[in-house]
């Protein structure tokens, strides 16, 4: 509850009291911070660097153990390798039945090792996989889970997590926490965290641990998996990334906008409008649901600012922001601002891009 | 097959403006829809029933106005439609959600399918049918692109987007599908559908009804708490390139060259 509705309701009928809250979990008897990675391949996720990196950092601001989970099959060494980002230990469940994602086999594993071990923090990836049993999990422990942080922190007086995402509706950046439930649950988009150098040095216990059998059996079952290669370049590895926003209008303003990107070598990327819309496939969607980037160059096309998009572009180095509203909030991050009508920005800047091509 | 489906009202995006200096929606103007992909939740739940027979019942949770969501539903030919509003269902968060939505489709009856969108365009959280399937011990599959009945219906081949691409996933029912805006076109409402609509019973069950434990529903269930908010701050050099659109773009272009970036 984020509260961002309360001046508009019924009177009364939301009331900020944090007394009136569920009744709460024996806080004390939970300690030490988890980092769940899923390889149902067998292959550690890129991004379990990054959450371990970020929440290294948190176990060591609270003094609270770190512990790597890794769920999936046939992971052999793989395990060992994560205490080179910060993990004082490893559990690890490497059952047949984890090769292949099932929500609900991947939801009944954690939510029974949480059980046993009673962590405080529980961190996981907000990919698809994440979004689809992370969710499970939270409602099976009856806890409180926030999705898409951009930002953690933990409390060192009561080792509150203190979670970071955008309000609700709102273009506010809201601070939620889960003070007297536990764990801890929340999930954070890839490429939100930069990774720490690895410490090669660093060894780590891997624990395996043994989950009953009828916990392993769905009732779903994945046949097949089909991987599509990316096309044109990597957007969260990009050095420039041209990004459409609603403002873009039409059909034939995107074409120009692909045919800009083209000529720079650059992804690219989208606001939710426009990836709702089907303009741009969900993969180019840039925010706090979508990917976050972090170019040398970021070149915003009709994108007006709102908080659930700017999050996701903090990182870059340039900002450039065009668009016919002076007053959109895209302008208050731009390093380079530029007032006017896409249809008569858009041919100028790709004629004379050209041109300073045409003449190297 | 009896099938439910899980809708919210949400505020439209397309027509929210902010207040910049409070950073809250501006609420005057703006309209309530049924949330995008909730639509193709509806919609297939609707094809379904269409092929196999048997109901459709569309439930929401949401203050009472959020009865024109439902009879939007009904519309669009929805069987039945079931509003669950109380002062005591505010302010949850999606674990109480998860709660009161179980709680009804209890007192419906356990149906085969329970159909919900992908995520709601407000919150953004994609928790809830997940949570739902998770209440009920069902398996969930998320973000369904493709749907094919087997076995006359006890069985389904669905497509799944996963990050990079798809996988096909055989599930037996009773299951909760999420559904994505691929899966379907939603259909337009008939005008015999939307006259009995508009003359429908919406029962309206609150906390009493639903027999739901009071410390699980609401504000009262809800573990996350919003501790505090604050405009997003970031340093940017905001040098607004001025002039007629040839001399804007030489201004950029001549700045872009200084940084090494053509």
């Amino acid at each position: 509850m984020c509260g961002s509705c309360e001046d508009i309701c019924l009177p009364g009928a939301i009331v900020k009291e944090r007394e009136k809250g569920p009744a709460p979990t024996d806080i004390d008897a939970y300690s030490g911070i988890w980092v769940v990675c899923e390889a149902p391949d067998g292959i550690i996720p890129a991004w379990a660097k990054e959450l371990l990196s970020k929440a290294h950092d948190l176990a060591a601001k609270a003094g609270e153990e770190l512990t790597a989970v890794v769920l999936g099959h046939s992971l052999g060494e793989v395990p060992k390798d994560l205490a080179a980002f910060g993990a004082d230990r490893v559990l690890v469940v490497d059952e047949p039945s984890l090769k292949g994602f099932h929500d609900d086999i991947y939801a009944n594993v954690l939510a029974y090792m949480a059980r046993k071990e009673l962590p405080s923090v529980i961190l996981a990836a907000s990919t698809p996989m994440g979004r689809a049993y992370i969710p499970r999990v939270a409602t099976m422990l009856e806890t409180g889970l926030t999705a898409d942080c951009m930002d953690l922190d933990i409390s060192t007086e009561d080792k509150t997590l203190l979670q970071t995402r955008p309000t609700f509706g709102g273009n506010l950046i809201a601070t939620i926490t889960c003070r007297k439930h536990r764990p801890q649950m929340a999930t954070v988009r890839p490429h939100v965290f930069k990774p720490r150098e690895p410490d090669q040095a660093a060894r780590v216990s891997v624990i395996n641990f043994s989950v009953p059998e009828e916990l392993l059996a769905s009732r779903a079952k994945v046949i097949e998996t089909h991987v599509e290669p990316l096309e044109g370049p990597d957007i969260t590895e990009a050095d420039v990334v041209v990004t459409v926003g609603r403002g873009i209008g039409n059909k034939e303003t995107l074409e120009q906008a692909m045919e800009l990107a083209e000529l720079l070598g650059a992804a690219v990327g989208a606001t939710r409008p426009i990836t709702d819309e089907g303009w741009l496939p969900d993969r180019a969607q840039i925010g706090q649901t979508g990917v976050t980037i972090s170019p040398k160059l970021y070149i915003g096309l009709g994108v007006s600012g709102a908080v659930h998009h700017t999050v996701g572009i903090r990182g870059s180095e340039i900002i450039v922001a065009v668009n016919k509203d002076p007053e959109a909030p895209i302008f208050e991050m731009a390093t380079y601002g530029i007032v006017g009508d896409l249809h008569e920005i858009l041919p100028v800047l790709i004629d004379r891009i050209r041109k300073e091509r045409a003449g190297k | 097959m009896e099938i439910v489906v899980c809708i919210k009202q949400v505020p439209d995006t397309a027509t929210v403006r902010f207040d910049r200096e409070k950073g809250t929606i501006i609420r005057e103007g703006v309209q309530s829809i049924i949330n995008p992909s909730d639509l193709h939740a509806l919609e297939a739940g609707l094809s379904l029933r269409d092929e196999l027979g048997g109901k459709v019942t569309v439930i929401t949770m949401g203050p009472p106005q959020a009865e024109s969501a439902l009879r939007d539903a009904l519309s669009l030919g929805a069987d039945e439609a079931i509003l669950l509003s109380d002062r005591a269902f505010a302010a949850a968060d999606t674990l109480a959600t998860t709660y009161t939505l179980l709680k009804a489709i209890q007192k419906i009856g356990l149906p085969d399918l329970i159909l919900c969108g992908t995520h709601a365009i407000d919150g953004d959280t994609a928790q809830v049918g997940p949570g739902l399937a998770a209440r009920l011990g069902w398996p969930s599959i998320t973000q369904v692109a493709g749907l094919e009945i087997l076995d006359t219906g006890t069985r389904f081949l669905v497509k799944r987007l996963i990050e990079q691409g798809y996988e096909m996933v055989e599930v037996e029912l009773p299951a909760l599908l999420t559904c994505h805006k691929s899966l379907n076109r939603p259909r337009v409402p008939s005008l015999k559908a939307k006259m009995r609509a508009r003359k429908a019973d919406i029962p309206v069950w609150g906390h009493e009804d639903l027999g739901a434990d009071s410390g699980k529903i609401g504000i009262k269930g809800s573990p996350t708490w919003v501790d505090s908010t604050f405009v997003p701050a970031f340093e940017a050099k905001r040098e607004m390139l001025e002039g007629s659109p040839d001399e804007q773009v030489d201004a950029l272009i001549v700045r872009l060259k200084e940084s090494g970036l053509l």
